[in-house]
C-alpha cells in the first residue's frame, strides 16, 4: 500500500519537474489575459467563453503530457506526424472545404481538421530528427534538404490560400536550421536570396487580396472603407484605448462592432483599447518572458528537468 | 558507424545562436513596445477623436413646421402626424413584384404608384421613397405583421402638411413638396444647409416659400451611439429642435371663401386691400387648384388635367396676369388732370359719342349720340370715353407715366410673395427701349380709357385704388400680417409703417372720391344697380378690358374661343366711402371675358363689401342679368360686341380701342 502511494508520488515529482515553472506562470498569464479579453470581445456570444475556458482545460492536460513525454517518443513520431501532414495538406488541395474562400479546412467525418496546424509543429519535429540523424556530419547540401523539408508544407499552406500560417511555418522551420548551425555565408546567401526572389513571389505567387492585405498594412488610408477598414478601424482601436485604456468591456470600437473579427484574428486590437499601453506592456512582457524563459540555463546544460535537453544524456 | 559527437561544442554553437536569435526577437519586441507607445501615446488624441467619430452621429431632429393662420386664427395648413410604407430601391431587387405583394397587404392605387414612379425618376437621390400615405391603424398592424416579407420596405411616422380648406386660397398659401436639387442650391444661399439635414419638404410657392425661413424653424439634433452597421444603440444628449413660427394672414379666410364661391365656374381675380394697413384681405385667383395633391408629388394624371387646362388653374392671376385695365384707369387719370392743372372741375367736354384725332374716329360705346356735356364728375359716373380721349392727349403719355408712377402701376407692388410681375406703365423713353419705335400720338388716346400698350396686375390695380383710398398713403400690402412665435405666441407685424405718401390736393382728392360714390349712388352710376340699397356708401368704377387674342399654345376650340373673345369684366371699389369715414375695404377684381364690367364684376364686389361690412352672406352667386334692375340706359340696352364697335385702327398696334363704361 505504502509502496503503491510512493509510486504514485514519484510519478507526479516526474510531472511537476517536467513542467518549468517560469514557462507554467508565463503561459498561464497569456492564458488569463486572453480569456478576460475573450470574454468581452464576445459578450454578445456568451458561449464563445465557455468554450474556451473548456479548450484551455483540455489543452492544458494535452501539454502536461506531452511536456511529460521524453524525447525519445517525440523522434519517433517525428518522420510520421510530418508525413501525415503532408498527406493531409495534399488532400486539403484535392477534397478540402471551402470556408470564406480558402480551401483549408478537411472533413474527416465526426470533424474538421486544419492540416496546416499539424505542420506547425510536424516541421519542426522533422528537421529536428533530420539534424539529429545527420548531427556530426552537416555538409551543405543537408541545409539543403533541410529547406525541402520545410518549402513544401509552406508552399502547399500558401497555395490555400493561407499566407499567415504558411509564414508561421516557415518562421519556425527556419530557425530549426538556423539554431542546427546554417551557416553564415547560407544566412547572407538566402537573405539576399529571398529579397531578390520578392518582386517574383509579388507577381505570381501572391493572389490580388493578399498584395492588398499588404498593401493596405503599409497605409490603411489608401481605402479607409474598403480595404484598409478593418486595419484602420483595429489601429483606431489601439491608438484610442491610450496608456490606461478605456476599461474592461468599455472599449467602444469592440462594443459598437467596429473591430471586425474581434474574437479571432484582431483580438489583440481588443486587448489594446480596453488596457491601454500598461496591458499591451505586460503582455509582450509575459511573451518575452515565455520566450526567454525556454533558455537552457548555462550552469546546468544537461539538467534534467528540462525535457528538451534529457535527451542529450549519453 | 556515427562519428563522435561533441556535446559541449554543440551546446555552445547552440547558446550561440539562440543569443543571436534572441538578440532578432528582442529587436522585434522593441520594436513592437515603439509602435504601440507611438499609437497609444503619441497618437492616443487623434485616435480618441476617431473613436468617438466612429461611435457617436449627430441624428437632425427636424422642426415642426409653423402652422399658417387666418386674420382671424381659423387654421389654414396644418401639420398631422401618420405612418407611410416607404420603399428603400437600393434594398430592393424587383420593384413592381414587391409593389403587387405589397397591394395584398394594404390597399395601393393605380394613382399611388404612378406617383411612386414619378417621384423616383424625379428626385434620384432619396434614399427612400414613399408608395403609400396614411396608413389606417388596421393597415399598420396587418403591414406589421407580415414585416418580414417585404424587406427593403418600411413604416414610418411622419409629420404631413395639410391644408384643410383644399383649394381656398391655393395661390397664396402655395404648397410644399420634396427638397430638389434646385431647391439645395436655394437653401446654400439663404440658410445653412445643416438646419436642413433632416428636411424632406420645402415651401415651393406662395407664401409657403416665401416665408421658407420663418416657417421651417430649426432643427435639433440628437448624438446618439451606434454601432458599425448604423444601428442606434442609445442616446447621449439631445438638443431640441425649435417649431418653426405660425404665420397670422393678413387675409379673412371667409370672405376669401365668399369671393371664391362668387366667381363661380368663371376665371378672374380679386383683390381686396385693407387701405390703411396694406393687409391683404382676400387674395383670389380662379380657378384654384387643390395644394394637398403637391405635397407628396402630384401624380401625372392629376398633373396633366392642372397643366394642360384652357383655364390654367395654375396661373396666379392676381400676380402675374397682366390686362389692360379698361375705366378703371379713369379715376386716376382725373386725378392726374386735377393735379396737373389740365382740367378744373366745371371744364366741360363735349361727348358726341366719338372723336377724330389723326384721321381716325374714337368711337365710344355708350349710348348714341353720347353723353353729351360731360364734366369730371360725370365722366367717371356715366364713364365717358370721350372726356378721356381728350385728356389724355392734352396730358400726354410721359406726363401719365409720371403721375401714374408713385401709384404703383408698372412696378412690382413688393407684395410678400414670389413671382410678382411688373406689367407695363408706358412711356415715349420705354417705348424706343422696347420697340426702337417713336410713340404715336394715337396710342396715347387709347391710354386715356386704359387700353393699348397698358398692362397692369390686378394685385397692382388694388394697391392704387386703397392707396387713393388712404389719401395717397402708400402701405406696402402683404399678405402676412404677423409672424407669430410658435412657442410665446408672440407676434411681430410684418409691416408698421408706411412705405410712401403722394402728395394730393385734399380737394381734388374728394372730387375724384365723389364722383365714384356717383358711380354707385347716382342713377346714371354705371354700377347703380349692383349697388341699390346698400346701408353703406361704396365708391367705385366699373371697366371692360378688350380680349386682344388667344395664347399660342392654348388648345383650340371653337366654341371656348368664341367665349375667351369676350371683354374682360372689371371692377375697382372701396367703402365705406362717406365724406369722413375711413375705408375699411378697398378691392380691385376681374372676371376674365365676363363682358361689361358692371354685369359681371361690379355684383361680386357688392357681395365682398355685404359681408366685410354688415357680415351678411350672399345665397347665391351674385349676378346681375342684363335688363333685370335696368335702372341705367346703358345696362338696359345690350352692349354690341366688341368687334363690331371697331371703327379705326390705330396706326401702331393695329388694334382697335374702344371701351364702354
Amino acid at each position: 500500500m505504502n509502496a503503491a502511494v510512493a509510486g504514485v508520488r514519484e510519478r507526479l515529482q516526474d510531472f511537476t519537474r517536467a513542467l518549468d515553472p517560469t514557462l507554467l506562470a508565463t503561459l498561464g498569464a497569456l492564458a488569463v489575459i486572453g480569456l478576460i479579453t475573450l470574454y468581452s470581445a464576445a459578450s454578445d456570444h456568451p458561449g464563445n467563453f465557455g468554450s474556451q475556458l473548456r479548450n484551455f482545460a483540455l489543452a492544458g492536460i494535452v501539454m502536461v503530457l506531452f511536456a511529460s513525454l521524453p524525447p525519445m517518443v517525440l523522434r519517433r513520431v517525428a518522420v510520421p506526424v510530418y508525413c501525415l501532414g503532408l498527406i493531409a495538406l495534399l488532400a486539403v488541395l484535392v477534397a478540402g472545404v471551402s470556408v470564406k474562400g480558402a480551401q483549408r479546412w478537411l472533413d474527416v467525418g465526426f470533424t474538421r481538421v486544419q492540416p496546416a496546424e499539424i505542420m506547425k509543429l510536424g516541421v519542426p519535429l522533422m528537421l529536428a530528427w533530420y539534424f539529429d540523424r545527420r548531427a556530426g556530419t552537416l555538409r551543405g547540401v543537408d541545409f539543403f534538404v533541410a529547406f525541402v523539408l520545410v518549402l513544401v508544407p509552406v508552399a502547399l499552406i500558401a497555395r490555400q490560400p493561407d499566407l499567415g500560417t504558411a509564414l508561421l511555418v516557415l518562421a519556425a522551420g527556419s530557425f530549426v536550421i538556423f539554431f542546427a548551425g546554417l551557416p553564415w555565408r547560407w544566412i547572407v546567401g538566402v537573405a539576399v536570396g529571398g529579397l531578390a526572389a520578392l518582386p517574383l513571389v509579388w507577381t505570381l505567387l501572391l493572389h490580388d487580396y493578399q498584395r492588398n492585405r499588404i498593401l493596405t498594412l503599409l497605409d490603411p488610408m489608401s481605402d479607409p472603407l474598403g480595404k484598409g477598414f478593418h486595419t484602420l478601424q483595429s489601429m483606431i482601436a489601439i491608438g484610442s484605448g491610450g496608456i490606461f485604456g478605456k476599461g474592461w468591456m468599455q472599449g467602444t470600437q469592440t462594443h459598437l462592432e467596429f473591430i471586425p473579427e474581434r474574437t479571432t484574428d484582431f483580438i489583440f486590437a481588443v486587448y489594446s483599447e480596453e488596457f491601454g499601453l500598461i496591458g499591451t506592456s505586460c503582455c509582450s512582457s509575459c511573451s518575452w518572458c515565455w520566450w526567454r524563459a525556454r533558455w537552457p540555463s548555462p550552469a546546468a546544460p544537461r539538467r534534467p528537468s528540462r525535457a528538451c535537453w534529457r535527451h542529450r544524456s549519453p | 558507424m556515427k562519428p563522435l559527437r561533441k556535446p559541449e561544442v554543440e551546446v555552445l554553437h547552440f547558446r550561440e545562436r539562440l543569443v543571436t536569435a534572441s538578440i532578432v526577437v528582442g529587436v522585434g519586441f522593441v520594436v513592437l513596445l515603439l509602435r504601440l507607445g507611438w499609437l497609444q501615446v503619441v497618437k492616443h488624441s487623434e485616435f480618441q477623436a476617431r473613436a468617438e467619430q466612429n461611435r457617436i452621429a449627430l441624428v437632425p431632429v427636424t422642426a415642426n413646421r409653423g402652422l399658417i393662420k387666418d386674420r382671424n386664427g381659423v387654421i389654414i395648413a396644418k401639420n398631422y402626424s401618420a405612418y407611410t410604407l416607404e420603399i428603400e430601391p437600393a434594398k430592393v431587387q424587383d420593384l413592381e413584384a414587391t409593389i403587387d405583394a405589397l397591394s395584398t397587404v394594404v390597399e395601393i392605387a393605380p394613382r399611388e404608384r404612378r406617383r411612386f414612379h414619378k417621384t423616383l425618376d424625379d428626385y434620384k437621390h432619396l434614399d427612400s421613397v414613399p408608395i403609400r400615405t396614411r396608413l389606417t391603424d388596421e393597415e399598420v398592424a396587418r403591414f406589421a405583421a407580415q414585416r418580414f416579407r417585404f424587406p427593403g420596405v418600411e413604416l414610418r411616422a411622419r409629420l404631413f402638411r395639410q391644408y384643410p380648406l383644399g383649394e381656398t386660397a391655393s395661390h397664396l398659401l402655395g404648397y410644399i413638396g420634396r427638397v430638389s436639387q434646385k431647391d439645395e442650391e436655394r437653401i446654400d444661399r439663404f440658410a445653412d444647409p445643416a438646419n436642413y439635414s433632416g428636411t424632406d419638404y420645402i415651401g415651393k410657392i406662395g407664401v409657403e416659400s416665401s416665408y421658407e425661413e420663418q416657417l421651417h424653424g430649426t432643427t435639433g439634433f440628437e448624438q446618439v451611439e451606434i454601432t458599425a452597421g448604423g444601428r442606434p444603440v442609445r442616446t447621449l444628449t439631445r438638443t431640441p429642435s425649435v417649431p418653426g413660427d405660425n404665420l397670422v394672414l393678413s387675409v379673412d379666410i371667409k370672405l376669401q371663401q365668399i369671393v371664391e364661391k362668387a366667381f363661380g365656374d368663371r376665371r378672374g381675380a380679386l383683390i381686396a386691400i385693407e387701405p390703411s394697413t396694406g393687409d391683404v384681405l382676400a387674395f383670389v385667383s380662379k380657378p384654384t387648384f387643390d395644394p394637398n395633391l403637391f405635397v407628396e408629388g402630384i401624380d401625372p394624371v392629376n398633373w396633366d388635367a392642372l397643366n394642360g387646362s384652357i383655364d390654367k388653374p395654375l396661373l396666379n392671376r392676381a400676380l402675374r396676369g397682366t390686362y389692360p385695365i379698361g375705366s378703371t384707369y379713369k379715376p386716376f387719370l382725373a386725378l392726374a388732370a386735377l393735379e396737373l392743372g389740365k382740367r378744373r372741375p366745371d371744364s366741360v367736354t363735349y361727348d358726341p359719342g366719338f372723336w377724330s384725332y389723326g384721321g381716325h374716329l374714337f368711337r365710344e360705346g355708350g349710348p348714341k349720340g353720347g353723353h353729351g356735356a360731360v364734366d369730371l364728375m360725370k365722366s367717371i359716373v356715366v364713364s365717358s370715353d370721350v372726356y378721356y380721349y381728350v385728356l389724355a392727349n392734352d396730358l400726354g403719355v410721359d406726363a401719365i407715366h409720371d403721375f401714374m408712377r408713385p401709384f404703383g402701376f408698372g412696378e412690382i407692388t413688393g407684395i410678400d410673395v414670389e413671382g410678382e410681375l411688373a406689367g407695363v406703365l408706358p412711356s415715349t423713353e420705354w417705348n424706343e427701349r422696347r420697340f426702337h419705335q417713336k410713340w404715336y400720338g394715337g396710342e396715347t388716346i387709347s391710354i386715356g380709357i386704359g387700353q393699348g400698350k397698358n398692362a397692369f396686375t390686378l394685385l397692382q390695380l388694388a394697391h392704387a385704388t386703397a392707396t387713393l383710398a388712404n389719401d395717397g398713403i402708400v402701405m406696402k400690402p402683404h399678405l402676412v400680417k404677423a409672424i407669430e412665435d410658435a412657442r410665446t405666441g408672440q407676434q411681430t407685424l410684418t409691416v408698421t409703417a408706411e412705405s410712401g405718401r403722394i402728395p394730393l390736393h385734399p380737394e381734388n382728392l374728394a372730387l375724384v372720391r365723389a364722383a365714384m360714390v356717383g358711380v354707385t349712388t347716382d342713377p346714371s352710376g354705371t354700377a347703380y344697380a349692383a349697388f341699390v340699397g346698400a346701408p353703406y356708401r361704396a365708391a367705385g368704377k366699373t371697366g371692360t378690358a378688350q380680349v386682344v387674342g388667344i395664347g399660342q399654345n392654348e388648345k383650340y376650340d371653337a366654341r371656348l374661343v368664341e367665349e375667351r373673345h369676350r371683354d374682360h369684366s372689371l371692377f375697382i371699389a372701396y367703402a365705406p366711402a362717406e365724406p369722413g369715414a375711413k375705408p375699411r375695404i378697398a378691392i380691385a377684381l376681374l372676371v376674365e371675358n365676363g363682358g361689361w364690367g358692371a354685369l359681371a364684376a361690379a355684383p361680386i364686389a357688392r357681395a365682398v363689401m355685404d359681408y366685410y361690412l354688415l357680415g351678411k352672406e350672399p345665397a347665391a352667386p351674385p349676378v346681375l342679368v342684363p335688363g333685370a334692375a335696368g335702372t341705367t340706359a346703358e345696362a338696359a340696352s345690350p352692349r354690341p360686341a366688341p368687334r363690331a364697335t371697331m371703327a379705326a385702327a390705330p396706326p401702331a398696334t393695329g388694334a382697335a380701342r374702344t371701351a364702354v363704361n
